[in-house]
Formats: C-alpha cells, sequence, structure tokens
C-alpha cells in the first residue's frame, strides 16, 4: 500500500492546466469556459514525475522504459517508442477503427442499421493504445461506444458489422446490436448500454483472475482487465464503488477513462464538481494518470506502466485520457452544443494524422507503406459490408434460444413436458 | 390470532400460540421442537421424498402415503430411500450453510460473496464459519454496494466462477436492480449465448416481526418480469438445502428467496446428496376439495387454516409452488383439474404479485376447469407498518384462509 500511497502523493499536487494557475479548486476554473479549459492544452506526460513513482515502488522491478524515454526527450529524438512493427500495427489498428466508424455511418443513412449508433471517431488512440498491449485472454469491458474496443481486441470486422446489421452472423448473433458488442474468443464482455454498469463486471472478470491465482492456483494466470468508460460516468455510484473495491483488494485492472468533456450534450466541467478525473484515483488508494489521449503513444507508454502494474498484481490504475469524439454522441445527435473552435482544436491533433507524421518523420514507415494499410483497411471494411449484406437474417427460431443457458428455465408445460421441448419452441412461435 | 414466530435472526424461535378456542392447548410447541399440526399425537412424517405429511388419522395417512408417491417430484425420490439411514436433523439456515459447504467442496468454483458473510458468518449464519474454512476470496466480505458486488459476481460468473451474492436483506437488492436486470438476465441473451451467468442471488426477504416497511419487502414480484433468470423460494430446510444446491448448479441465474422468519425450522433431512429440482412444486398436502397455492412463509399459514378446515370437513390439496419463475403448470394443472376450485395464498403485494401472474397463468391454461374464480389472498398493498397489530394485517392470516376456503367451496 506504500506504494500506492506515494503515488497518490505524486498526484495530490495540482496539475498545473496553464502556467497562471497553481490550484485545482479555484474556482475559476470551475467557472470558466467550457472550452477554455482544454483548448491549447498544456498537458504533458509528466515523464519526470513519473519515473518518480517508479524508482519508489517497493516490488524491485523498475520499469525502464520511462526512463528511457526520460533520456530519450531531453535529446528531442524519442524515436525508440516504437518499432517499425509496431508502429504499422498501431497505424493499421487506427485506421481500421476510423474507416469501420466512417462506413457505419454510410451504413446508418442508407438505413442498414437502426437505433442508437455511437461512433468513436478521434477517440481511436485510447483503444489502440491500450488493447494492442494485451494478450488473448485479457478482457476488455467497454460501454456502448464500443465498436472500435471490440475491433482492436480482435473480433473481426465483419462479425461486427453484421452485428451491426442485425444479422445472424453477428458477433452476437444479431441479438446484441451496437451497444452490446460480445466476443468469448477474444474476451470482450461487453458492450453495456447503461453507463457504469460494465464497471463492475469488469471488477468481476479481474476478480476471476485473482480468484484464478489464488485459490484456484493457477500461478501463471496474470490476467489482465480493462474497463473502458467516459467522463459522465465518473459521476456515477458505480464507478466510485468499484474503485474502491478493486483497490481494496488489488485486483488486475486499469480503469481507463474516455474524458471527451461531453456526455452528449453536458459538458463534464457543468457536471463534475473537480474536473480532474484521474485525481480520484488516489482517494482510494490507486495511482491516478492523466495522459493525452490523442496521442497513440503517450498513451501507450501509460498503458504498458499500468497494464504491467496490474500483471504484477500491484493493484489496479486509473488512468484518465483527455481525448475527444469528432462526431456527436450518436448519429441522432445534431451536436450543437459544441463550440466550433473546440472541435476544430482537437481535430488538429487528429490521432492519424499524428501518428503517420511520427511514422515517416522518424524514417519508420514511408507513405507508400501507410497508403498500403489505408488500401488494405478500406478492402477489409468493404467486405465486413458485403459479408453483413449477404449474410441472412435471424430466423423465426431463434427468438427464444439463448434466453436461458439451461432451457429448462423456462418451467415444466401443463402437459408434464419441459417447455422447450415443445416444438413450437424451437420454431419460436411458442408464447413464454 | 396464531402468532407462528417471534423475534428475528439467528436467535429466532418458533412457537405457535393458538388463539381461536378449539384447538387445544397440547398444539402448543416449546421453541426448538419442529413445527407440526396433529390432531392426535403421532409424529409428524416426513418422507424421503420431500414431502411432509401431516398424520391426521390412519385412513387419510395410507391414502396420502399412495397419492404423495404419484406427485413426487423426481428429482426428490431419486435421492436415496432406504429406511435404514435416519437422516440428520437441522435448522433451515444450517440447510442453507449445509448445501453451501457441500457445494463449495464439490467445486472450486463456487464462491460467496456479500455483506458480512466472513467473518460474521452472514447476518442470518447461513455463512457460519466458512469462510474460516475456504477462506477469505472464497468467502469474500464486501464492502456495502449492492450494485457494484452483484456486478462484480455477474462478471466473475461470465468469466468461469460460480458465485453466490447475498444480499443481506433482500430489499437491499433493490440496490442492486441495475445489474440484475440488466446484465443477470440479459447478458446471455444479448451476447449470442457466449457467456453464461451461473449466479446465485439469496437472502432473506419477506415480513419479518416488525422490521419495518423497509427490511419487509416482497421482492419476487419486481423480479418477476426480468427474461432470464429463474426464481425460487424455499420454505422447509429440506427443499432449503435442495434448492441451493440445485441452484448453484443451474446454469441459470437463480434468484433464490428465502424468509427472515423461517430460519429456524427444523425438521430431519438426508445425509446423502440430494437436490430438488428447480421447476417444480412440492406437493404439501393431496385433498379433494380445492387446491391451495402457496409458497415461503405462507405455506405454514396455510397448513394453519388446513388444520382447522379439515376439521370442519374440508379437504385441502396445499402445494407450495417453490418455483416461483416459471410455475410448475404440470402440478399445478392437475391439482385444478382434480378439485377445480383454486385459492391462491402469498405474501406479495396483491399488485402485481406472484399471486397475480399465477392467476392469469392458471385462468390462460385451465380455465375450463375451473368451478369458480379463483381466488387470491395477498398482503395489503400497504407499506409495511411497525406496529404489531397493523403488521398482522397487512398479511394474510390463517382464519381468511379459513374463511376464503369456506367461501369457495359453498
Amino acid at each position: 500500500m506504500a506504494t500506492a500511497f506515494s503515488a497518490a502523493k505524486f498526484t495530490a499536487q495540482p496539475f498545473p492546466l496553464n502556467p497562471a494557475s497553481t490550484t485545482s479548486h479555484d474556482s475559476s476554473i470551475v467557472f470558466a469556459k467550457p472550452t477554455s479549459l482544454f483548448l491549447g492544452s498544456t498537458r504533458k506526460l509528466r515523464l519526470t514525475s513519473y519515473s518518480k513513482f517508479n524508482l519508489s515502488r517497493r516490488s524491485g522491478t523498475v520499469d525502464a522504459v520511462s526512463d528511457v524515454v526520460k533520456q530519450k526527450k531531453s535529446k528531442s529524438s524519442p524515436s525508440l517508442l516504437i518499432t517499425k512493427e509496431e508502429g504499422l500495427e498501431l497505424y493499421e489498428d487506427l485506421v481500421l477503427g476510423r474507416a469501420f466508424e466512417d462506413m457505419c455511418a454510410q451504413m446508418y443513412y442508407r438505413g442498414k442499421m437502426f437505433g442508437f449508433v455511437h461512433l468513436y471517431n478521434g477517440q481511436e488512440a485510447v483503444s489502440t493504445g491500450f488493447i494492442k498491449l494485451l494478450k488473448q485472454q485479457d478482457s476488455v469491458v467497454s460501454t456502448y461506444r464500443d465498436h472500435v474496443h471490440a475491433l482492436s481486441k480482435g473480433v473481426p470486422a465483419r462479425a461486427v458489422m453484421s452485428e451491426l446489421f442485425g444479422k445472424t452472423t453477428g458477433c452476437c448473433r444479431g441479438q446484441g446490436g451496437s451497444m452490446h458488442m460480445f466476443s468469448r474468443e477474444h474476451n470482450v464482455l461487453g458492450g453495456f448500454a447503461f453507463i457504469g454498469e460494465g464497471i463492475p463486471v469488469a471488477t468481476g472478470a479481474a476478480f476471476t483472475s485473482k480468484y484464478k491465482r489464488e485459490v484456484l492456483k493457477e500461478a501463471d494466470c496474470d490476467h489482465v482487465t480493462l474497463a473502458f468508460f467516459g467522463d459522465g460516468t465518473c459521476n456515477n455510484g458505480q464507478f466510485f464503488e468499484c474503485l474502491n473495491m478493486a483497490a481494496l483488494w488489488k485486483l488486475p485492472i486499469v480503469f481507463v477513462v474516455e474524458n471527451n468533456l461531453w456526455a452528449i450534450g453536458m459538458s463534464h466541467l457543468r457536471a463534475t464538481s473537480d474536473p480532474h478525473i484521474y485525481k480520484k484515483g488516489p482517494a482510494f488508494g490507486m495511482p491516478g494518470i492523466h495522459v493525452d489521449g490523442m496521442d497513440v503513444l503517450k498513451v501507450r507508454e501509460v498503458a504498458k506502466e499500468a497494464i504491467g502494474r496490474a500483471r504484477r498484481g500491484e493493484g489496479p490504475t486509473l488512468v484518465e485520457c483527455e481525448t475527444y469524439r469528432f462526431r456527436g454522441h450518436s448519429l441522432a445527435d445534431p451536436d450543437e452544443l459544441r463550440d466550433p473552435a473546440e472541435k476544430a482544436h482537437y481535430a488538429a491533433r487528429d490521432p492519424i494524422t499524428a501518428l503517420k507524421k511520427y511514422l515517416i518523420e522518424n524514417s519508420l514507415a514511408s507513405e507508400a507503406e501507410l497508403k498500403t494499410i489505408e488500401k488494405k483497411i478500406d478492402e477489409v471494411v468493404e467486405d465486413a459490408v458485403e459479408f453483413a449484406d449477404e449474410s441472412p437474417v435471424p430466423a423465426r427460431s431463434q427468438l427464444l434460444e439463448n434466453v436461458f443457458a439451461d432451457p429448462k428455465g423456462f418451467g415444466i408445460g401443463p402437459d408434464g413436458r419441459y417447455r422447450c421441448e415443445d416444438p413450437k419452441f424451437t420454431e419460436g412461435t411458442a408464447h413464454v | 390470532m396464531a402468532a407462528i414466530f417471534q423475534g428475528v435472526g439467528a436467535a429466532a424461535t418458533l412457537s405457535s400460540s393458538p388463539s381461536n378456542s378449539f384447538v387445544p392447548k397440547k398444539f402448543l410447541t416449546s421453541p426448538r421442537r419442529s413445527f407440526c399440526v396433529r390432531k392426535v399425537p403421532s409424529s409428524v412424517v416426513v418422507r424421503s421424498d420431500g414431502s411432509v405429511n401431516f398424520d391426521l388419522n390412519s385412513k387419510s395417512r395410507r391414502a396420502q402415503q399412495l397419492v404423495a408417491n404419484a406427485v413426487a417430484t423426481k428429482a426428490d425420490s431419486s435421492a436415496a430411500s432406504s429406511s435404514s439411514n435416519p437422516g440428520h436433523e437441522l435448522l433451515l439456515f444450517e440447510a442453507l450453510r449445509e448445501g453451501l459447504e457441500e457445494e463449495m467442496e464439490r467445486d472450486p468454483c463456487v464462491c460467496v460473496m456479500g455483506e458480512d458473510v466472513g467473518h460474521y458468518g452472514g447476518s442470518y449464519k447461513v455463512t457460519k464459519d466458512l469462510a474460516k474454512k475456504f477462506g477469505d476470496l472464497r468467502v469474500l466480505d464486501t464492502p456495502i454496494a449492492e450494485n457494484s458486488f452483484t456486478g462484480m459476481g455477474i462478471g466473475a460468473a461470465m468469466t468461469g466462477l460460480r458465485p453466490v451474492v447475498e444480499g443481506m436483506n433482500m430489499g437491499f437488492l433493490l440496490l442492486a436492480f441495475n445489474q440484475i436486470s440488466n446484465n443477470c438476465g440479459m447478458l446471455h441473451y444479448t451476447s449470442g449465448g457466449q457467456f453464461t451467468i451461473p449466479i446465485v442471488i439469496r437472502g432473506p426477504g419477506g415480513v419479518g416481526r416488525q422490521l419495518g416497511a423497509e427490511h419487509s419487502q416482497r421482492l419476487e414480484s419486481y423480479f418477476q418480469s426480468i427474461p432470464g433468470i429463474q426464481m425460487v423460494a424455499c420454505s422447509t430446510p429440506y427443499n432449503a438445502k435442495g434448492l441451493m444446491k440445485a441452484a448453484i448448479r443451474s446454469e441459470n441465474p437463480v434468484i433464490l428467496f428465502e424468509h427472515v422468519l423461517l430460519y429456524n425450522l427444523k425438521e430431519r433431512i438426508p445425509d446423502e446428496d440430494y437436490i430438488c429440482n428447480l421447476e417444480e412444486a412440492e406437493m404439501v398436502r393431496p385433498g379433494e376439495h380445492v387446491t391451495i397455492l402457496t409458497y415461503s412463509r405462507m405455506r405454514y399459514h396455510v397448513m394453519q387454516a388446513a388444520k382447522t378446515l379439515v376439521n370442519k370437513g374440508y379437504d385441502p390439496e396445499v402445494i407450495d409452488i417453490r418455483s416461483l419463475k416459471p410455475f410448475d403448470l404440470y402440478t399445478i394443472g392437475n391439482s385444478v383439474k382434480k378439485t377445480h376450485r383454486v385459492v391462491i395464498v402469498e405474501e406479495c403485494m396483491r399488485t402485481g404479485g406472484i399471486g397475480a401472474s399465477l392467476t392469469a397463468a392458471i385462468t390462460e391454461n385451465f380455465n375450463d376447469y375451473l368451478d369458480a374464480p379463483i381466488m387470491c389472498l395477498s398482503s395489503q398493498d400497504v407499506p409495511t407498518p411497525y406496529a404489531g397489530t397493523l403488521e398482522e394485517w397487512t398479511v394474510v392470516q390463517p382464519a381468511q384462509i379459513v374463511t376464503a376456503v369456506e367461501q369457495l367451496c359453498q
């Protein structure tokens, strides 16, 4: 616990928002214009303080990456942050997320999918930065803005698109939809429509990991769970309750806040007494980190630390990623409240453009290679749409399947047989 | 007015102090004896098939023996019924613990989570000493965060564990409604069948002894619409242990309703391993004149009323429906087809309670067999008052049941 508290001390210092302000409870911050706070953010990844945190860890393992970065930064050439291979992998994932979501918008307006569709444009760095560090057995829990989390985790684009079209070949057989992406194979535990309700589920998955190690004696079980959610969720009780439990039992979980400043039309600053979400971590005994969520490399560095902590059994971390969604809350949102200047500011920090620039400037990839990737992704997405289009819609017989894992749960009918044995049942015409 | 129970919690004692005149004083039972209804001092027959027969006279006993076997539930009768095995006596909360302990020994993935389940042993001692035996992680003391730890249980269930989540009082699970409705019930479906949620959510509910409105809630009526869950209510040590084990073994999410006032019921149960089928109802007393459907604590009010009714010459058939969702339409239907009259006695509120659903189900399926409209006796739609007299009048009392049957059978 000493470790967490030393980290807590670190993050308890006010994070300077601009050179002039030093106290975080300054009322001028709360009542400032919504956009002034984060426009031209001066937040940088606090590598110096962060590495202090590393060194003060009692576990004995010192993660050298941050020190390396610190050294490199002083030489102002941090080109060793990623290898070429990693760079291309990251780029491909970012582009896949963007292209997929853009296609979703097109398909929605063409009437191929309905309901509430929440697109992730602009936030790709968070998904790619975190999820590309995971193993297959690690779990991801998300919210309704979950298409790209599922894609990053490895769910095929075909399966996600089919699910959105409501076809039986979708990852959830068409029964979940946009807001309920699940994959047992890739350990995507959802996809939740109510904000906050995924966080306890993620905590449970982390609990299982700890249980497997300590009770079932699977010594090498170091599965980590990532819980993604937004700024609005950080005012919800389940968030705080789970921060408490995760820290209490040192669960292998990382709480990733995708702070895009807006909960539909509610500005984060209008909804939150202390808008610095990362500060809420130390209040519960875990480190709270703030990172520039538009920069995939910075996110990745922080993610490495946080996931490493969890894997080593040191407990949870709260990571606040400052990010932005380029589109409205959902495809039904007219997006009238946000200041165009704010949108323009973040559009200039597009994660894909930033990574592209980085790769080219550091000679990790050529324009041509990146173009090839973009073309490949275009084909993947086109193929996904074709596949989804051609897939069958669910038959009536699917209606009553999967309600219960054990269909005996439908009970015993008047004739003494279990209702699920009734042929009308398998046809889907029985009335339950 | 027969005040059957007094006191709550681990120290609750069970006594029967009838006030109507024709019940002889010898029916007063001392606290530690099992609850029984008898006309002549012969023993309560707790059959190995789980039905409890109230031994009224030798003739009906023989008839009962024949009838009881005919309607015995399959799973119950599969338990070894050798008469050489004496079984062992215990209280209902001990039966629950025994069932839980046996399942935890059998499968290391079974774990318990809840408030005060570990070191405190459970507020009704259902998990007493389990933490000492299985450790703090398997019997997890949670902070007071129902929504989150129920959700945590669901996440754990999705990833391979089999948690038993305890609500200290069922009423507290109102705070977990989000998780129970959205995740517990629905995730198997919305994930297209990819994730199973073999969770058991259990706890004491029902109207106790002057516990006040918020601690006297009947959540079965609130949860019954949630698709994808099963609900069962235990009423005897035998079915408490059986249902607990069946619920833990089930792949479906099951909500097990216990009752605050029933924890100290004593019964002799078999030594060997047995489960009670989650979807089946229990024949408590076969009869010919009227079908009385009940569950949980009201079973005892019904049996008390049955005593009176038998004296008056009626022959009620009493069924403990046990499975609140889904209903066992077979057992219920057979009974309706035999007696043609139905009285439902429940502790739920009148509006939208289990009785209301059951009335609808019977009317839909067996309307042709009914000679009279179904009578549903429920609690008053009133927040349970603290004052003892008022509380008595909110729930159904045996005298009301007797009156209802008399009215129905005239």
